[in-house]
């Protein structure tokens, strides 16, 4: 499904991403680790398309096709979907409006037809009920107000309604408490298929314990040092970075 | 948050004015320019009560003592007024006013038509009555009939003057006074129509009336008068909306509306204000210097509720005077700048009785090389015991070359006022934008979206037909403005 061949990044002249290669397929759940720093966030921005980040060398491919030139909603439409680290708020749109907006415009991509009120309505509420959300939650401004984890948890929430193929979780495990985590996981786990993969950018073990991933990839200055599965994290758990690394 | 990209921003200023159009309808007109002379033609023209030539001939003499104001945040080259046209009529409607929709001139029915307000009452929208104004002149009131039969009034000023001259008498310039500022006398000196509306003890007004203001003929500025009498308990939700043709030169509206809600009585007056705001360059477009200004007596409620995307200036206050004990008055306000327009626009809050109460939400929103400027006052008068205020002002910027500017006054005099104000100012940055975006949002729709959020607590003060009209307005004058 997603296939990063020799990805060399810049923002604002500065190298961030340095042959970084990666291998996604359809039904996987691949969880990238790595410290402060690292790119983690770099990497999801840039898939996502956001100005500002030049790729200089390397190539994305998305289901065979290159996506560098396309516009961040493009690859929206195309299956590419990002629970952000930072959801900005929204004043004065409700979440209804907002994926009314979002679902229309994928709609549109596809030649169909608008959804009308009584079909979008039915879908937010058998996707907030996933994400165990008040159904009041929906007419509330789109992050206005929300907690830390309440946003985390709209993201998820705004993911499964669009039914994306690629998901990018950017730190969605960061600020939530316990129950929300495990809401949020359950949630992820229910959206595993064979025809969905997830990239799961974390700091921390803790969420894998909940999802597990089929491959882990430590990120260390740009680039992919190692590569292994779930136990690769739970050695990082026990080591940390710096050790782990000594030691590959 | 980053700045938009100047080079983006320009390339979407393309969306045209879409009222623009011109008609050719035989006007008839009052010689040139302004003196005594014009004003006896226009009081003789219109068949007035002698109290309306001494009313206007006073207005006329304090304006001409009086000097063109120019201490608003907004640049105008001084107006030559000799060389308007300050009486222009559709010569069919000056000469015989139409008796029933069926007499209007199908000319004049086209501009109506292509303004999407059809004067045929079938093809109405329910629950709305219109007055149409064509340059200065009435053309046709809707649902007269209907509303007579409870005893409300809504008809052209100039038939009020006519059949109710002794209530207009009584309440014109009542609370906006003849000499109350050089536009407001000037009005007052020159008018020649606008709506009047009575309700009548206890009514509660069915439908929603509405005057629709189109400028039409050269060289002539419209000077509308709106007068709106709400008695004990009774109840009013009033429309305006305004278009213009699309014209080089700079065209002066300065009209003028007095409200007054009477005991328990409530007024909701909405306005949706596109006149032409001007090219891109900043040339031509409406000088909009308009007076609004009501008064609430006890227990009464004044809400003025404005969206104003259009005119290449906006010098407009609507106030409202709190002079009844527990008395309430409202601002809601959406000012829209784009290209070269500048507005400067508020409101006045004057606080006389006791436990009275006032609300202003205002949001600006300025893309292009436009200024927008929120200018109010809020007046705690030494009997205004226990009187309350919240003000909310924020502004939206849009690109790096437009302006915004708050100015908010607060006088208090009596010690037990409460006087809350918050102003925020922020940017539509790339930040929100990119989130819209991956989730599929195009910029333009992300834009729309944005901006409705932002107004939400406007809009939802307007009827709503109007609120669909205004989101659509909205979308349109800032089509473009973000890349």
């Amino acid at each position: 499904m997603l296939t990063i061949q020799n990805l060399h990044v810049s923002v604002e002249g500065c190298p961030i991403l340095q042959g970084l290669n990666l291998e996604v397929k359809a039904g996987e759940v691949h969880a990238l680790m790595g410290p402060n720093g690292a790119g983690k966030s770099t990497l999801a921005a840039v898939l996502a398309g956001k100005e500002g980040y030049e790729i200089t060398e390397g190539e994305v491919l998305f289901e065979g096709r290159d996506i560098s030139e396309l516009s961040p909603e493009e690859r929206s439409h195309a299956g590419i979907f990002l629970a952000f680290q930072y959801p900005v708020e929204i004043p004065g749109v409700s979440m209804i409006q907002f994926l009314r907006a979002a679902l229309n415009a994928h709609r549109a991509a596809k030649q169909q037809e608008p959804l009308d009120t009584a079909e979008l309505m039915a879908l937010l509420r058998e996707k907030a009920a996933l994400l165990k959300l008040d159904p009041a939650f929906l007419s509330r401004s789109v992050n206005e107000g929300f907690s830390g984890g309440e946003r985390k948890r709209a993201e998820i929430f705004q993911m499964a309604v669009l039914e994306p193929k690629l998901c990018i979780l950017d730190e969605t495990d960061s600020g939530l408490d316990i129950d929300a985590l495990k809401i949020v996981s359950d949630a992820v786990n229910a959206l595993r298929s064979p025809t969905r993969a997830f990239l799961l950018i974390t700091h921390y073990y803790r969420l894998l314990q909940y999802i597990r991933p089929d491959v882990v990839h430590i990120l260390v200055e740009g680039r992919i040092m190692r590569s292994g599965g779930p136990e690769l994290a739970v050695e990082l758990e026990e080591k940390g970075y710096e050790a782990l690394l000594s030691t590959a | 948050m980053q700045p938009i990209e100047e080079d983006v921003l320009a390339r979407h200023f393309s969306r045209e004015y879409e009222w623009g159009f011109e008609s050719d309808i035989e006007q008839e007109y009052a010689p040139k320019g302004l003196n005594e002379d014009v004003i006896e033609f226009i009081w003789t023209k219109k068949k007035e009560p002698p109290f309306m030539l001494d009313f206007r001939m006073r207005a006329y003499r304090a304006w001409r003592d009086m000097r063109e104001p120019h201490w608003l945040n907004a640049y105008y080259d001084p107006i030559d007024y000799q060389e308007a046209y300050y009486y222009a009529a559709p010569k069919s409607i000056s000469q015989n006013r139409p008796r029933s929709l069926e007499e209007v001139d199908p000319e004049i029915r086209r501009i109506f038509d292509r303004l999407g307000i059809p004067l045929h009452e079938q093809e109405i929208l329910a629950g709305i009555a219109v007055d149409a104004v064509l340059d200065s002149v009435s053309v046709a009131t809707t649902y007269k009939e209907k509303l007579a039969k409870m005893g409300i009034i809504f008809c052209p000023i100039s038939e009020a003057l006519e059949n109710y001259p002794d209530l207009v008498k009584r309440y014109l310039g009542s609370v906006v006074p003849y000499n109350d500022n050089f536009f407001a006398a000037l009005n007052s000196a020159v008018f020649s129509d606008g709506s009047f509306v009575y309700v009548p003890k206890g009514v509660k007004c069915p439908i929603e009336l509405s005057t629709y203001f189109r400028i039409n003929a050269r060289n002539t500025g419209q000077f509308e008068r709106t007068l709106i009498i709400a008695e004990e308990g009774s109840y009013v939700s009033y429309l305006e909306g305004c278009t213009a043709p699309r014209r080089s030169e700079h065209q002066l509206h300065a009209a003028v509306v007095e409200l007054i809600a009477l005991p328990n009585s409530y007024i909701k007056y909405s306005t949706v204000q596109n006149w032409y705001p001007g090219d891109k360059e900043g040339r031509g477009g409406v000088f909009n210097f308009v007076t609004k200004r009501g008064i609430a007596h006890e227990n009464a409620k004044i809400s003025w509720t404005q969206v104003e995307t259009g005119s290449a200036i906006t010098w407009k206050y609507p106030s409202v005077i709190l002079k009844g004990d527990n008395s309430i008055g409202e601002f809601y306000s959406v000012a829209v700048t784009n290209n070269y327009q500048q507005a400067d626009t508020g409101t006045k809050m004057i606080h006389i009785g006791r436990n009275t109460r006032s609300r202003i939400v205002s949001k600006g929103i300025s893309a292009g090389k436009s200024n927008n400027t929120y200018r109010g006052l809020v007046q705690v008068l030494p009997s205004a015991e226990n009187a309350r205020n919240f003000s909310q002002c924020d502004s939206l910027l849009i690109g790096n070359t437009c302006g915004a500017h708050t100015f908010p006054y607060v006088e208090v005099k009596n010690p037990s006022a409460i006087v809350e104000h918050e102003a925020t100012t922020s940017k539509i940055g790339e930040d929100i934008l990119f989130y819209c975006n991956q989730r599929g949002i195009p910029t333009q729709e992300a834009v729309e979206l944005i901006i409705n959020g932002y107004c939400q607590e406007v809009l939802a003060n307007l009827p709503l037909e109007f609120a669909v009209e205004a989101k659509k307005l909205l979308a349109i004058s800032l089509e473009g403005s973000v890349g």
